[in-house]
């Protein structure tokens, strides 16, 4: 009987403890003032920390607050472990008078279309998801990345770099979007070489796929171990496991998002190919701009390799690995946004893709 | 194919649910249920991750041991002294040590949910056994926390069943009231029996920041406190069998990650742990025996 009572009781236990975890982390920025421009930002799963996704939106922030020191005051929120907070944080800024607001991340669409409704005269962006109908006049600004274009560039470079004729592709949380920066990066890969193989794995199917570098490093190190010498991560937070691996294994790794060699370890950075850029941190700055200058519009944002928005990142930790494949590289961008290469950005487009280049 | 490469991955997966295991049978064997455990864990990630990033990762892991030792002293106060329900205390303690180490985290490191990246111990080749075929995965590149984990099952072994504290412990785990009128001293026993459960913890905590991703992020635990409580159940409240266990689950986890068998889809693989604690703590395997007084709090009488 008490032992039955024990079981009992741990599996309400669980689930309390998942209920019960609903703290939420929150930071301020810069003092109040009565008619400073208010700008609040929520970040998604992974968090500030993950030297990818949400640190670049940070960033965009950092550097709106910097140049516009005394007209704006800047606010963000980290949402709870689960992100089950997202709304709440959404709607506490817009009751606190925020002028526009951020949700950083596709997870925050439907939250984002809830409460723009209810506060009609808040301005709010919404970083990588979609919302439809939005016009000009909209209280609401998607804002969307080609992502597949710079996975493409990145799948060119692995498969020029590769020795094994294997590379490999860690995603986080399986859904569309990261899917297009796997179709991307599979036909980028086979534009240069149709022999290529292409390792595939999720790492879950939850938000919290973006912060578990426990699995991101045992999924790569599965990769290196199946003759993987390169493997490109779309992973956020979880993607440290995946240089991790590198490491251990002494292979190379391609980052996400940021330009991830500059904020790696001394000894991660060699192992790091190159990042693929997503200038999430522009396009934030840019809003704010916008909005400082009271031009803010509505209606959707896309940013492409034709306007930088995307790309694959050269610094000075690895120029020497990428210089060769540079001229190759530049040649593929200029098709890409001259049109001559369409990327698929999902797994049918991308079997048409193959089919195509095999013909 | 099972190769070396997928056993050491497994091994990996192991030793965090191995580590918490141990302590575990050390708390539950004195009579006291730590369903903290896993806030342990918790906290024992962050604060190793912290003194890693300070003071290096010896450091580190000295730092997460502590600081699961500490929340554990909390456990064995609330259970020992004051007589608290030890489920109760267990999930409290998991709360707070989720708040906590976000409160800490904010604080330290500016970010709710992300440390720094943090050095490694460095990676140990055994000799000779790094040039065997088959075992060359396994032995070459290990964490010296790996085999420490390892020795520390046959050191959990022998101090459970040849030294006096072991058998005190035991004692109070079975009958207080005999053990008491023994002059053995109850409380100073489960004190140790949870403290020591939390040290455990605290060091697999340790192990996952420090040497197995290189920062703390939080939510890594991922419940395998729970999971070590079950492998605890598995292994019928003993060393060697919860080591048993644990590789299992470790096993099943690492199955999961590396799809082996093409027709059977990874989702399989990656529910094997959990149906497999179900059937363990249904009591379907074995009849489990569990300490006779475990879960109760012990009363002088007069």
């Amino acid at each position: 009987m008490r032992k039955q009572r024990r079981i009992a009781l741990m599996v309400a236990v669980l689930f309390a403890v998942g209920v019960l975890l609903s703290a939420c982390g929150q930071a301020d920025q810069a003092g109040g003032g009565e008619d400073k421009l208010k700008v609040g930002l929520v970040f998604d799963v992974g968090g500030r920390g993950d030297l990818s996704f949400n640190d670049m939106a940070y960033e965009g922030l950092n550097r709106a607050a910097e140049e516009f020191g005394d007209r704006i005051e800047v606010k963000y929120l980290e949402p709870t472990g689960g992100g089950e907070n997202r709304e709440e944080l959404l709607r506490m800024l817009a009751e606190e008078g925020y002028d526009l607001i951020f949700g950083v991340g596709f997870l925050f669409t439907e939250h984002i279309q809830k409460v723009a409704a209810e506060f009609p005269d808040t301005h709010f962006a919404l970083i990588d998801g979609y919302i439809a109908d939005l016009t000009e006049d909209s209280n609401v600004v998607c804002l969307l990345f080609k992502e597949h274009e710079g996975s493409f560039l990145v799948g060119a470079a692995a498969a020029l770099a590769t020795e094994t004729n294997k590379i490999g592709f860690v995603g986080g949380m399986q859904i569309p979007l990261i899917e297009r920066f796997e179709a991307g990066y599979h036909a980028g890969a086979k534009y240069i070489n149709p022999d290529i193989e292409v390792l595939v794995d999720y790492i879950g199917t939850t938000s919290e796929a973006f912060k578990d570098p426990f699995k991101g490093k045992e999924l790569a190190m599965a990769q290196y171990d199946a003759g993987a010498d390169i493997v490109y991560h779309a992973s956020g937070a979880s993607g440290t496991g995946v240089f991790e691996a590198a490491v251990a294994k002494d292979k190379l790794a391609i980052g996400v998002d940021a330009d991830q060699s500059l904020t790696a370890s001394e000894e991660q950075r060699p192992h790091i190919l190159t990042s693929m850029l997503k200038r999430v941190d522009v396009a934030v700055y840019n809003i704010i701009a916008a909005e400082v200058k009271g031009e803010y519009k509505g209606g959707y944002h896309i940013f492409g390799l034709a306007d930088d928005g995307v790309g694959y990142a050269v610094n000075e930790y690895n120029e020497a690995m990428i210089e060769p494949y540079k001229a190759k590289l530049e040649e593929l961008k200029q098709k890409i946004i001259s049109g001559e290469i369409v990327v698929p950005v999902n797994n049918a487009e991308l079997e048409q893709f193959l089919q195509d280049l095999g013909s | 194919m099972i190769g070396g490469e997928m056993l050491a991955s497994a091994i990996r997966m192991t030793i965090p649910i191995l580590l918490t295991a141990l302590g575990a049978i050390h708390a539950e064997r004195s009579g006291i249920v730590n369903i903290g455990l896993e806030g342990m864990m918790i906290v024992g990630s962050f604060w190793a991750a912290f003194g890693a990033y300070h003071y290096g990762p010896l450091a580190g892991l000295l730092f997460g041991i502590m600081a699961g030792g500490a929340l554990a002293l909390v456990h064995a106060a609330a259970t020992v002294t004051f007589r608290v329900d030890h489920i109760v205390s267990g999930v409290a303690l998991n709360i707070i040590a989720y708040g906590t180490t976000r409160f800490a985290s904010l604080s330290i490191f500016d970010r709710a949910t992300t440390s720094p990246h943090v050095q490694s111990l460095p990676a140990i080749d055994i000799p000779v056994l790094d040039r065997l075929p088959l075992i060359a995965p396994l032995a070459s590149n290990v964490s010296p926390v790996v085999i420490l984990t390892f020795a520390l099952v046959f050191l959990t072994r022998w101090v459970l069943s040849e030294t006096t504290f072991g058998l005190r412990l035991r004692a109070v785990g079975e009958n207080p009231q005999a053990a008491d009128t023994l002059g053995v001293n109850v409380f100073a026993m489960r004190y140790a029996g949870v403290i020591i459960s939390g040290l455990f913890a605290g060091l697999a905590g340790a192990y996952l920041a420090v040497e197995h991703t290189g920062m703390y992020v939080e939510g890594m635990t991922q419940g395998k406190g729970f999971i070590a409580l079950a492998a605890m159940i598995f292994g019928n409240w003993g060393p060697i069998g919860a080591m048993g266990a644990s590789l299992l689950f470790g096993l099943s986890e690492a199955l999961a990650l590396r799809q082996v068998v093409e027709f059977i889809p990874y989702e399989f693989f990656k529910m094997l742990p959990y149906v497999l604690t179900i059937i363990v703590v249904g009591g379907i395997v074995q009849r489990s025996r569990p300490p006779a007084a475990v879960g109760t709090s012990y009363e002088r009488g007069e």
